[in-house]
């Protein structure tokens, strides 16, 4: 990773703002503006800091670049955007796309987005990419300019449409399979979790009743009042505390919901191998045809049925100049065929050893992230259980001087 | 009958009802510890008893005593619930100005709580050993024939049919509740303590729900983390070197439904059922003040009677002042033992919230345990293949 992006450049998604403005169909929209900052990494000796340059990014333009970036690389397990919509909420938490923290969590995730394509070997040397950093004006324009939509297989978008075929590379079938179930599980995961969640607020939640009814009671007692009063406070402040707590999970759900937005990624790759290996095999099937066909004029047996061979029977034979002339343009197009096999051939391995090279890549910072999340996760459990142990010690202390 | 003080000094017996309220203040400064006790009562080893008419539980009930009243220094003899609940009566009618501690419910829905469940017995087993303990502490009612009968006798059903004659017996039945009389105003003092009951029965009762309802929101959450932690699990069955961790955490959320399970199991079966007794104490002693009116306003009755016969000598007739004598008595008592029941609920409920803590304490650090336990298996590195 020495040469990538983002050892060069420093990149931040700082802001986030609401705008109003005019779509397509010339209708009045509000959408979410961000801000997209960049700064040369300098080395630090001279006390100069390099000036920082800035440019306004709306979500779809988030969108068109990592379209642009699938298609262009399609060997490539490219990062996954922040969800588009809130999903996996639990019942606190708003839905709403303009509510200020879902707002706040895209921006980080697409600073995340950004910083991951920054880090990326292949990526990171796009132009497009570079341009959507530091270019404000006429972008889109470049973009489009590429013609990257031609290029597109809408057949990919096709997830669930089956192709037969017969020799995939077992490593990639078992891949896709795994990219299937990681996205089931996750998303079960991340179901539940919502709702252990919700569950959890509502345990918090009732203990502040707590507070209000010691407070009441401590009015008519004389020597437990004292006690109970404040014992009391520390039950809100305890009923208090699971809002910072579950605000904190909320970005393990995040990392969680990258990895289900990547494992979509990674299956697009195993399609897309799919996709060509369909092609080479129906080649090499047509040229097998056309060879087949060829020989059959040649010698005059026909083999295997065909409609040519039927009507000629029927409908009396082809001169020997006709025939002459039907098999010098199969051999024609057996030639170009033979090539054209010759390059997919070569273009699958070549997908087959990059891609695959650039699954190894993501394994590895799949498993490290995922350590990471989960060392995280189990580090906020811990806060949690020392922030109860020591409410209920003070409660319990209170209770003792009644 | 002869009454005498722990010390030994005989007691004037003329009432019966000055000689025990005297004892009752008296006894108030002493501090009964474990040095001055002298009488110890246990209940324990449930049983269950199939007949063919019916299926109970009996308790044993234990004591152990040095008391002149008692013939031997111990005692084991076996009850069941409907012997509690005789003594209960016999001593709210023996003992009317004094508060009798409460017995858990006697009527349990059949189909919603098995009564012959482990943790249904337990609960009442604690409660019936309160109970004696209760009256075990009590200066007066520690003192009472039927409670020393209930101890010791090895054929309670023999002495209840005979009881029914003893009624008529003096000294014991004294019938303090005369009904009929209504009265004017209740005294400031203990004008207080029916509003002091009435406010702290309606704040126990809110402590119940609001208790109830944080077991109701825990089990709702264990429901759902008994779906979360195996997600993990079957996360783990796809992954090479992430498995170990995945199933890890997995395990670790498995720990902490365990704790979580023990938290409301303790709540349910040592929380709830204390703070219903004392909402039955509240109902029981505003029973003993609704007497004790009945008491004060039969004595201004008659003597309004006495004062409208206008003799010469307004000589006040005995039974008259016998009356005021009895009311007397009554206010004393009932101030002795609520300066008693004061004392003895704010210890009870000190030991009960502390008991709430230290419950939700443990749970924390159990599940505090699982997950500091998991941390080095999550940072471990694998052997580079």
């Amino acid at each position: 990773m020495e040469d990538c992006l983002a050892k060069k450049m420093e990149i931040t998604v700082s802001e986030a703002e609401k705008r109003t403005g005019r779509n397509a169909m010339n209708m009045q929209e509000t959408y979410t503006a961000y801000l997209i900052e960049t700064r040369a990494v300098e080395s630090q000796s001279e006390g100069q800091c390099a000036p920082v340059d800035s440019l306004w990014r709306r979500y779809s333009e988030f969108e068109l670049l990592r379209n642009y970036l699938s298609v262009t690389y399609p060997h490539i397990v490219v990062p996954p955007l922040p969800e588009k919509r809130a999903d996996f909420v639990w019942h606190k938490l708003s839905a709403d796309n303009m509510d200020p923290d879902f707002v706040e969590r895209r921006r980080i995730g697409l600073e995340n987005f950004l910083l991951r394509v920054a880090s990326h070997p292949v990526l990171c040397q796009d132009k497009i990419f570079y341009s959507f950093l530091t270019q404000e004006g006429g972008w889109k324009e470049m973009v489009n300019e590429t013609g990257f939509q031609l290029k597109a297989d809408s057949r990919l978008k096709a997830l669930n449409a089956t192709f037969r075929v017969k020799n995939p590379d077992k490593r990639f079938t078992e891949l896709k399979h795994y990219s299937d179930e990681l996205q089931s599980v996750i998303s079960h995961l991340l179901r539940v979790r919502a709702r252990v969640a919700d569950r959890l607020y509502g345990v918090y939640k009732v203990h502040g009743n707590y507070g209000r009814v010691f407070s009441e009671w401590s009015a008519i007692e004389k020597e437990m009042g004292d006690g109970l009063q404040s014992a009391g406070h520390h039950m809100d402040v305890y009923a208090a505390s699971i809002d910072d707590i579950l605000e904190e999970e909320e970005h393990y759900a995040d990392q969680l919901k990258e990895y289900l937005f990547y494992a979509e990624a990674l299956r697009a790759v195993c399609r897309k191998h799919e996709l060509m290996q369909y092609d080479l095999e129906m080649a090499a099937q047509d040229l097998t045809s056309k060879k087949q066909q060829c020989e059959e004029l040649a010698t005059g047996t026909v083999r295997t049925f065909s409609l040519k061979g039927m009507t000629s029977k029927l409908f009396g034979q082809e001169t020997p100049e006709q025939r002459e002339a039907k098999i010098k343009v199969l051999e024609e197009q057996i030639q170009e065929g033979e090539e054209q096999l010759k390059a997919k051939n070569l273009e699958g391995r070549d997908f087959v050893k990059s891609a695959w090279a650039d699954i190894e890549r993501f394994k590895e910072q799949k498993n490290h992230d995922l350590k990471e999340a989960l060392i995280s996760y189990a580090v906020m459990q811990i806060s949690m259980c020392k922030k109860g142990i020591q409410v209920w010690t003070n409660a319990k202390e209170c209770f003792s001087k009644m | 009958q002869d009454l005498s003080l722990p010390n030994g000094t005989p007691v004037d017996t003329s009432s019966p009802a000055s000689s025990s309220s005297l004892l009752n203040r008296l006894q108030l400064d002493d501090d009964l510890d474990g040095e001055t006790r002298d009488l110890f009562v246990t209940v324990d080893d449930p049983k269950k008893h199939v007949c063919t008419m019916e299926t109970y539980i009996t308790y044993r009930v234990t004591t152990k005593t040095t008391r002149a009243e008692f013939d031997l220094p111990e005692y084991s003899v076996r009850r069941r619930y409907q012997d509690f609940d005789w003594l209960k009566n016999k001593l709210e009618e023996s003992q009317p100005t004094h508060l009798i501690p409460p017995l858990p419910e006697k009527f349990v829905v059949k189909g919603v709580v098995d009564r012959f469940s482990e943790e249904f017995v337990e609960t009442r087993r604690k409660a019936l050993d309160k109970f004696l303990k209760r009256i075990t502490d009590h200066p007066v009612l520690s003192f009472n024939e039927h409670f020393n009968v209930f101890l010791t006798a090895k054929d309670l059903n023999a002495y209840k049919k005979q009881g029914m004659a003893l009624l008529s017996k003096m000294g014991e039945s004294v019938k303090y509740v005369t009904g009929g009389y209504k009265l004017r105003s209740r005294p400031l003092e203990f004008a207080a303590i029916g509003e002091y009951l009435d406010t702290f029965s309606l704040k126990l009762g809110t402590i119940d729900r609001i208790a109830q309802r944080i077991i109701k929101e825990q089990l709702e959450y264990l429901v759902e983390l008994r779906e979360y932690g195996p997600v993990y699990s079957t996360w783990g069955g796809l992954e090479v070197e992430l498995s170990e961790p995945l199933e890890g955490v997995s395990a670790c959320i498995g720990n902490c439904c365990t704790a979580l399970e023990e938290l409301s199991e303790d709540m349910t079966e040592d929380f709830l059922p204390v703070l219903r007794e004392y909402i039955l104490y509240s109902e029981s002693m505003k029973n003993v003040l609704k007497k004790r009116d009945q008491v004060q306003a039969e004595y201004e009755a008659k003597l309004e009677a006495v004062a409208l016969k206008k003799e010469d000598r307004p000589k006040v007739p005995t039974d008259v002042e016998k009356c005021q004598d009895r009311v007397e008595c009554f206010n004393a008592d009932l101030k002795a033992d609520m300066e008693r029941w004061q004392n003895n609920k704010r210890q009870d409920f000190r030991q009960l919230l502390m008991g709430m803590a230290d419950k939700n304490i443990q749970y924390y650090e159990k599940c505090l345990t699982a997950w500091e336990s998991i941390i080095p298996l999550l940072q471990d590195k694998p052997e580079t293949k």
